[in-house]
């Protein structure tokens, strides 16, 4: 905008200001209208949804499969997409710090006169795309499914193991029926059928990256995990 | 019966001889004569009191004229409810506030009494899982909000001159209220908010060159331990409210001071000054 731009919109905001309504009683009805809206939809959703808790933080689980709140599934998802390590840091600070970058920076290189979102193709594009883009990652990231869980019958003296291998991270990689991620590590629906007790074990404690090593495992649990995955066909 | 004798004490008052005045000074005569008595009511009382403390307050202040610009300030033609947004947004912080300060009374930010105390909070206290849960529930409402009113924004080029700096601040303000959500997610110290919390940081860390020392202030240490929840919790509930509370004055100054931006399609029927230059 040059000099006369901007002469000519306070000249026109002025006027239309002039002709306007004062700020109480009317634009404090409708905020107070809406402030009580906000209220409610708060209240609902606390009757409705809840608070409940989780189990307890345990720091000795190796590798629990970690879930942010869902507000940040967009960034999450990220590093999903972006999979080669080297790139990472492009997935997770590269693109967040740019877009804020680009936020912060708006006026200053987007300082055309026209206000109209008709007229500014270009930005409406640029905005659609993104919300286009960050409800695709957050519908992503919440169809991943409960890390924690696998939704499988098994013989009651699996159960143990099952619970072992839900809160070990496996699904992060590794699909099992219906649950976790497909991908990048192989399938283990039928994992017992493929591999013997021994050769699941020997994996376990030295895996092809980039999976973990889970030679630190107890050997209790890392007993269960291993009768579990082994009777798994 | 023997005649009746009169105590000489029993004397009335009355009948006494009046002393003479003294030599008061004039303001402390007694008013000889009373006039009738005005007749004030309890709300007329209720009144003048409050009108004097405001005039009280005012006289040292001068806040009534800064008052009266605020609430009185013209919102131009055709401000629909998409304007409700900014307030509304507010409206949550306030809620958060509110919410926040009943669950920091029964908070314990120790990792061995953290979870226990939220556990006390759900089950025990009056209300508590209630209010946990508004606010909870609250930071999606407050998130959500930030966000529609920034695409507000965009779509109706309200950044634009003259409001470049107030778009800043609102961005800012954005920031503050991911930080919200990322610090305060850690604290009710289950599995899910602690290993989403332990990878969050290990991202900060990944970044280049402040990365690693950023990730390390929010540990406090290289490693993840106590200090990291009490850190998350100060963090949460004293230097980010306080930011978010500043900003959002400087946001409201802001928008006092330039105008709530019209709505673009309203065009107020002035010469365009090209046609007037011609």
């Amino acid at each position: 905008m040059d000099a006369r731009q901007k002469e000519q919109y306070l000249r026109e905001y002025s006027a239309l200001k002039a002709k306007g309504k004062p700020f109480f009683p009317y634009a404090v009805g409708k905020d107070g209208l809406m402030a009580c809206v906000v209220l409610i939809v708060i209240i609902l959703m606390s009757l409705i949804l809840g608070a409940e808790l989780g189990p307890k933080a345990d720091p000795t689980t190796t590798s629990y499969v970690p879930r942010p709140e869902w507000y940040f599934f967009f960034l999450f998802e990220l590093l999903r997409v972006i999979k080669p390590p080297e790139l990472v840091f492009v997935a997770t600070l590269g693109i967040p710090n740019i877009a804020i970058g680009l936020l912060v920076l708006l006026p200053f290189y987007d300082r055309g006169p026209e206000r109209r979102p008709e007229r500014r193709p270009i930005a409406m594009t640029c905005m659609v795309l993104t919300i286009v883009a960050m409800t695709y990652l957050t519908l992503l990231g919440s169809l991943a499914g409960s890390p924690t869980e696998i939704d499988m019958e098994v013989a009651p003296q699996y159960e143990y193991g099952k619970e072992v291998a839900a809160n070990s991270g496996c699904l992060g990689c590794h699909k099992f029926g219906e649950n976790g991620n497909d991908g990048p590590g192989p399938n283990l629906t039928k994992i017992g059928a493929r591999l013997p007790k021994q050769a699941i074990e020997r994996t376990l404690n030295n895996p092809t990256a980039p999976m973990p090593s889970f030679k630190d495992m107890p050997q209790a649990q890392k007993t269960a995990l291993v009768d579990f995955l082994g009777q798994l066909r | 019966m023997p005649p009746k004798l009169s105590n000489p004490l029993k004397k009335n008052v009355s009948d006494l001889p009046k002393p003479p005045m003294p030599p008061l000074p004039p303001s402390l005569r007694p008013n000889p004569k009373p006039g009738p008595k005005e007749e004030v009511t309890v709300g007329e009382a209720a009144a003048a009191g409050g009108t004097s403390v405001v005039a009280w307050i005012d006289e040292r202040t001068s806040g009534s004229g800064f008052l009266r610009g605020f609430l009185f300030r013209k919102v131009p033609k055709g401000t629909n409810w998409w304007y409700t947004l900014g307030s509304a947004t507010m409206f949550a912080f306030i809620a958060q506030a509110f919410t926040g300060v009943f669950l920091a009374m029964y908070y314990t930010p120790s990792p061995t009494e953290a979870y226990e105390s939220m556990r006390h909070v759900n089950n025990d206290v009056f209300l508590g899982e209630f209010v946990h849960g508004m606010h909870k529930w609250g930071a999606t409402v407050m998130t959500v909000l930030v966000f529609v009113h920034m695409a507000r924004t965009f779509v109706f080029g309200a950044y634009k001159y003259p409001r470049e700096l107030n778009w800043i601040v609102g961005v800012l303000l954005l920031m503050m209220t991911m930080m919200m959500g990322f610090t305060g997610y850690l604290l009710p110290f289950d599995q899910r908010s602690f290993w989403a919390t332990v990878v969050g940081v290990n991202l900060n860390g990944t970044g280049p060159i402040i990365g690693p020392y950023l990730a390390d202030f929010l540990r406090a240490g290289s490693d993840f331990t106590a200090t990291t929840l009490s850190r998350f919790y100060a963090i949460h509930m004293m230097l980010v409210p306080g930011l978010i509370g500043a900003l959002i004055g400087a946001h409201l100054y802001l928008v006092a001071k330039l105008g709530t931006s019209a709505p673009p399609w309203k065009k107020a029927d002035l010469p365009t000054s090209d046609e007037k230059r011609v």
